[in-house]
């Protein structure tokens, strides 16, 4: 088992009738991820891409197995398809919904906090490309055969950038155990640091790429994590070096609004504590070559 | 979004927050008249724009006559005023709002954010006010008080008092305190605000706490659900350019450099803005084209750079994941035989399609240089944008030109 999702993890799409909700369920349904229906309220009973359409997550969970979702729900309605689905069951929720605003992100958090950790739901997104693990399962809008299956773990904010590292890691040869896409909103469901925990535990992954971005506290706090905690080496990219303060970046999440969360700071606190960096985003992939040697 | 003081105000009196006796003008005619209102002997004319230090760049003036008034809003009405957090291009002044002057005993900090460490809000006090927050949190951290509220829960009395008596306000002021941050919370709460910023808070000499100035951030994505809170924007005080693209869909930043950008993914966007940096070279803009780059798309994006008379080259980084790079490619052929442009145009394409799409390129005949990797792209564009500074770039023939022969 990969981090979060396998080969048979029984995956439902919430807002799965719907355009884009279809066309990403038909995307990975081609990939071989294992999806066993989906939820839109009030179509339950119908069929829908030859898969069962049921009415709430509960069903979907009792009578399909469901254990993975993905939610294409809009954002003034995610929030709360989020929160059904940690409480219906689900253990992997990825949100690829942009747009939510942040005090229902707040509310979420405080939702699923509120569970016992063995029981909780671990929430990726929103704002995200969604998580793959490669010749396994995606759960998520990236294009799959981009990635080679293989032992780095890649964690990162933004879904074209991480793309960018997975392709220059196949050039040269490098796989990619699981990639994990946690969005570009300023509250995410899981942080840099929650998904390092996972690659740390994860036998089949040698060494992380994070992949950071301007704005907000995370990657510092990714970095201690990885010194207290981390045997496996971890390499790191910030986003952002020609920012300018207080204008946000295409991502909620991107604007640097206060001390330390510069690309340039970040990069500083990183190197500190041991993390080796990407000095420019086309040496994603040699870096982590060149610590793969190390090994 | 950002809202101006006098609407901030407007909206935080409606949660009991006290502010001075002030009114909106548009002319030294109604700035006097407004003066006339608000009777008394002292008045502050105060320009409104979006942006804090607004004193400091001459937006604020006392005034003990109604004359000093009409002048002050004569000086102000239509300048541009320039502080550290507006860039150098500034911002207009189009509209004043006129305060009864306050007497001023004491002056603090309040405020309300989001804090992305503990997902919830914290207020954050100091006693020494005036001075903005960031510049207190250097030189003095110690002075500041920080207290997170819980969301579930929401902020109880308590805390409001622990922030008041932080503050250093007798006794008696404690009850006043309460209310005024118990409303600031419900703002926040109610409007989908994402700050709310009381700096001076001051008590007066009368022993009232008043808010001096106030400021107010909204939340974006919750726009949709505050129409009454949509309808506060002031579009005079946002770049156009920036308004522009957003109406159709796109995400623009306007910088200072001069080779244009169009790239998909907002993180792709900035890393190749890094590398251009990294390359010798200095981007003109922030444009993220988002997933779906149709045809019509990508015509509108690279009429959106080109706009931006500083551009001496373009550079289009795609990297095809749900789209792909044969209808990318026929996009941006599409768009370069629809604009006339004088500037050299360098892409690279990625991800699925990429030979197709490389193809098209190819055989259109076009002028387009074409990159393999983000290295490749950022120094093709730099030496470009060289080629056009030292005089040697000769622009393709336009069509115009071609018609008129």
């Amino acid at each position: 088992m990969a981090i979060f999702i396998d080969k048979d993890t029984r995956i439902i799409v919430q807002g799965f009738t719907g355009k884009i909700g279809s066309f990403h369920a038909q995307e990975m349904i081609a990939y071989g991820s294992n999806v066993v229906g989906g939820i839109t309220p009030g179509k339950g009973g119908q069929t829908h891409l030859g898969r069962p359409v049921f009415n709430t997550v509960k069903e979907a969970v009792q009578q399909a197995g469901a254990e993975a979702s993905i939610v294409f729900v809009p954002p003034a309605y995610a929030a709360d398809s989020i929160m059904e689905a940690a409480e219906a069951g689900i253990k992997f929720c990825v949100s690829i919904t942009d747009g939510i605003p942040t005090q229902d992100m707040m509310k979420v958090k405080i939702f699923l906090s509120k569970f016992p950790k063995e029981k909780r739901m671990v929430l990726t997104g929103p704002n995200c490309a969604g998580t793959i693990s490669p010749g396994k399962s995606m759960l998520g809008i990236m294009p799959g055969h981009i990635y080679m299956p293989g032992n780095v773990g890649i964690v990162g904010r933004s879904g074209t950038l991480g793309y960018e590292a997975a392709d220059q890691m196949k050039a040269l040869g490098i796989g990619v155990s699981t990639s994990v896409g946690i969005g570009g909103d300023p509250i995410n469901g899981s942080s840099h640091r929650d998904i390092l925990e996972k690659f740390e535990q994860d036998p089949d992954t040698k060494v992380v790429m994070m992949i950071g971005e301007i704005g907000g506290p995370q990657e510092v706090e990714a970095g201690m994590f990885a010194k207290a905690h981390m045997s496996k080496p971890v390499v790191a990219y910030i986003a952002g070096l020609t920012a300018p303060k207080g204008r946000r970046m295409g991502h909620a999440g991107a604007i640097i609004s206060s001390t330390g969360e510069s690309a340039a700071e970040k990069v500083e606190m990183l190197k500190e504590l041991g993390v080796t960096i990407a000095p420019t985003p086309a040496a994603m992939g040699e870096t982590i070559a060149k610590v793969l040697a190390k090994l | 979004m950002d809202i101006h003081e006098y609407q901030a105000k407007q909206l935080l009196s409606e949660y009991g927050v006290k502010i001075a006796a002030g009114g909106l003008a548009y002319s030294p005619e109604d700035a006097v008249q407004r003066a006339r209102e608000i009777g008394g002997h002292v008045w502050v004319v105060k320009a409104q724009i979006h942006s804090g230090a607004r004193g400091k760049a001459g937006g604020i003036k006392v005034c003990k006559t109604h004359d000093e008034v009409s002048e002050a809003a004569e000086a102000l009405l239509g300048k541009r005023l320039v502080t550290h957090q507006t860039g150098p291009a500034g911002k207009q002044c189009l509209r004043l709002y006129v305060e009864a002057g306050t007497d001023i005993a004491k002056e603090l900090y309040f405020s309300l954010l989001i804090d992305r460490t503990h997902e919830r809000i914290v207020m954050v006090g100091s006693a020494q006010g005036g001075m903005e927050i960031e510049e207190l949190a250097e030189n003095n951290p110690d002075a500041i008080k920080k207290i997170y509220i819980e969301p579930a829960v929401g902020l109880q009395d308590f805390q409001a008092r622990k922030m008041a008596f932080a503050l250093g306000l007798n006794a008696d002021l404690v009850p006043q305190a309460v209310k005024l941050i118990q409303g600031c919370y419900r703002a926040m709460r109610e409007l989908d605000a994402n700050m709310v910023e009381i700096n001076p808070l001051v008590i007066t000499g009368h022993d009232e706490l008043v808010a001096l100035d106030a400021k107010m951030g909204f939340d974006d994505n919750a726009l949709f659900r505050r129409q009454k809170i949509s309808e506060l924007r002031d579009k005079t005080q946002e770049d156009p350019r920036e308004m522009a693209a957003a109406d159709r869909g796109l995400s623009y930043v306007g910088l200072d450099g001069d080779i244009g950008c169009m790239i998909n993914g907002a993180g792709l966007a900035m890393a190749t803005m890094d590398m251009i940096k990294l390359a010798g070279g200095e981007p003109a803009n922030f444009l993220d084209v988002g997933g779906g780059a149709s045809a019509e798309r990508t015509e509108k994006a690279f009429r959106m750079v080109l706009q931006d008379k500083n551009v001496k080259a373009m550079l289009v980084n795609i990297f095809a994941g749900i789209n792909r790079c044969d209808w990318i490619a026929e996009g941006v052929v599409h768009a370069v035989k629809k604009i006339d442009m004088q500037v050299p145009l360098i892409v690279r394409l990625s991800g699925t399609n990429v030979e197709e799409g490389r193809k098209i390129i190819k055989d259109s005949g076009l002028p387009i240089i074409m990159a393999e990797t983000l290295a490749e792209a950022a120094e093709k564009a730099v030496q470009a944008r060289n080629e056009v500074v030292a005089g040697r770039y000769q622009p393709p023939a336009s069509r115009d030109t071609i018609t008129s022969l």
